[in-house]
């Protein structure tokens, strides 16, 4: 037998480590893509039949696509002021919560303080509370300071969850950041200040980008707050999609072509930091 | 050591000041707001301001009630109710996610299909990532009585349609599989970066042991697998007593109360009915709620900070 020599024998190797590939395997992880994708892919659809295509009650998977729901939902419902208000609240507050939330980060990262844990707590806390909590309070508040229906209400309310989840993510990435970097640097003369800002911030930069998405998608996603606390000039695009579901006659098309606007860029988004989106929605608890 | 972190510790308020003093102002200070309404008999119409303290604490002629709101609760059978509601939602939803998500999990995870596994993936996030309002357009656009896809293959099967928004039971199970669809996604995922993490020397042995996968899934692999049901079981009873957009859009809690979970209920009475201090007193008991949650969360999942 000549399966003696090292050769035939790493061949076997080989061989035992490739997978058997089976078929049930490739149709059921094609079924488990097309339940995730379609209920999406069916509202984008929608978004480009008419009327008359939309109501059928045969569902028609062959159409010929037009733009018209599109051109008449940003023309008729607000959809692009919505739009633009959704898109300065959350780019402003995301802003604010990198500039409040990364030194805070640095602090929990590097240094022992008084209040650490309660600090950490809070944040935990924030992740789970229901937004119903503090909308009850902060539309009052707001009323009082003339603040409701502000693009600034959005902003200030927004922080409550974004700096929690910058301060998550950015902690984290400057616990990996070796200490012997920090002490060379005080020994060039650095304050601390200086280290944070010289050398933190530049090498946790790829942390930063992704809590910056995160902001920015949750505070794009978000509804109660917005709901409750604008009325007509900061409405913000998911309260405009509530608006819709009334009274008889719905113009279907335009309604998922607004979805579909909405939904659309944070899909990309997350598409693209796939990988960092689940550790971002257990707030890092699963590596 | 220690001394080192001691004299960096003057350094650290610096940092933390700014993000505490803002969390302070647009985080704690309201919900002593909402402590404070809550002892009163606050009906938002009716009440009129008297002054503000400090020039943001404003003081209302709402009469001061103590803890009676609190005991109303007590005999409250529609806050109860809706309590109920959505642990019952809570306790259907949760396991089939769970199941269905390790069973993606562990397709994942086996050899074979690379490309298609990678495209499963990125297709997972995809309901997680969908807008909740967004979410709850498509679930009134698929479960439409009229035109409704899903009626649509009801009708084929079956050979009948439902009205799926309009019977209490049936928006229940619609605004049920629309949770499903999104969250069963992250079940997945978590589970399956929990499956990774098995040590591939000991998945290996413990294959040639046996060819039966689910013994390999109960004595290698579960172990691996608790910290992620651990996290996923906390999460997602925060995230249905969070759960808003998706149940508002489609159903707005109705048909009646037959889908007002327990963050729509408090929204009604709140803004809709307008009884702000009965609606405090039970966002405060939803808070307490919460933070028990969240002690347990810290206990199990993050041992050590």
């Amino acid at each position: 037998m000549k399966s003696e020599s090292p050769i035939s024998n790493a061949k076997i190797e080989v061989l035992r480590y490739r997978p058997k590939l089976h078929i049930w395997h490739f149709v059921v992880l094609l079924a488990i893509i097309a339940f995730c994708v379609f209920p999406f892919y069916w509202m984008v659809v929608t978004s480009l039949k008419n009327q008359q295509d939309i109501l059928s009650p045969i569902p028609k998977f062959l159409f010929s696509p037009t733009l018209e729901n599109y051109q008449r939902a940003v023309t008729k419902f607000d959809v692009a002021l919505s739009l633009e208000n959704s898109l300065i609240v959350a780019l402003t507050t995301t802003a604010l919560s990198l500039l409040l939330g990364t030194p805070a980060a640095y602090a929990i990262a590097r240094f022992e303080f008084k209040g650490k844990r309660d600090l950490w707590f809070w944040f935990i806390t924030n992740r789970m509370l229901s937004p119903i909590v503090l909308a009850l309070p902060f539309f009052i508040l707001a009323r009082n300071l003339k603040l409701l229906d502000t693009q600034i209400v959005l902003i200030l309310i927004y922080l409550t969850f974004n700096i929690p989840i910058v301060v998550w993510i950015c902690a984290d990435q400057f616990r990996n950041i070796p200490k012997e970097l920090d002490e060379a640097a005080t020994l060039e003369g650095y304050n601390s200040f200086a280290i944070f800002w010289k050398i933190g911030l530049p090498l946790v930069a790829p942390g930063i980008a992704v809590s910056a998405i995160f902001s920015f998608i949750f505070s794009w996603n978000e509804l109660l707050y917005a709901l409750v606390l604008t009325r007509k000039y900061a409405q913000t695009a998911p309260v405009v999609a509530t608006s819709f579901m009334s009274g008889y006659d719905l113009p279907w098309g335009q309604i998922m072509a607004t979805g579909t606007m909405i939904a659309l860029p944070v899909i990309i988004f997350s598409i693209i930091v796939s990988r960092q989106f689940v550790r971002g929605l257990t707030m890092g608890a699963i590596k | 050591m220690a001394t080192d972190k001691k004299s960096y510790s003057t350094g650290a308020f610096w940092f933390v000041a700014p993000a505490m003093i803002v969390l302070l102002v647009v985080g704690i200070i309201p919900l002593l707001f909402a402590l404070w309404t809550s002892f009163q008999q606050f009906i938002l119409p009716k009440v009129h301001l008297k002054g503000a303290f400090l020039g943001i604490w404003p003081i209302f002629d709402a009469p001061f009630v103590w803890l009676s709101n609190y005991r109303d609760l007590l005999f409250d059978e529609s806050f109860r109710n809706a309590l109920g509601r959505s642990f019952l939602f809570l306790i259907i939803n949760l396991p089939i996610q769970v199941v269905l998500g390790l069973t993606i999990a562990l397709l994942l995870h086996r050899p074979g299909h690379e490309w298609l596994k990678n495209v499963t993936r990125v297709a997972l996030v995809i309901p997680m990532a969908t807008t909740f309002a967004v979410v709850g357009l498509i679930g009134r656009l698929l479960f439409n009585g009229d035109f409704g896809i899903n009626n649509y293959f009801w009708n084929l099967a079956f050979g009948h349609k439902m009205e799926w928004l309009a019977d209490p039971n049936l928006a229940f199970i619609s605004i049920s599989i629309m949770d499903c669809w999104q969250w069963t996604p992250f079940c997945a995922l978590v589970l399956y970066s929990s499956l990774t993490m098995v040590p591939v020397e000991i998945e290996e042995a413990a294959k040639l042991e046996t060819d039966k996968w689910w013994h390999v899934l109960r004595k290698v692999q579960l172990p691996f697998l608790l910290p992620g049901l651990t996290a996923i079981l906390i999460l997602r009873t925060a995230d249905i007593l969070k759960m808003f957009d998706v149940v508002f859009i489609m159903t707005r809690g109705g048909p009646g109360a037959a889908t007002e979970l327990i963050s729509i209920y408090i929204q009604r009475i709140g803004f809709r009915s307008f009884e702000q201090g009965t609606a405090s007193a039970e966002a405060i008991i939803l808070l307490v709620i919460t933070i028990i949650l969240s002690r347990i969360y810290i206990r199990f999942i993050y041992r050590e900070i």
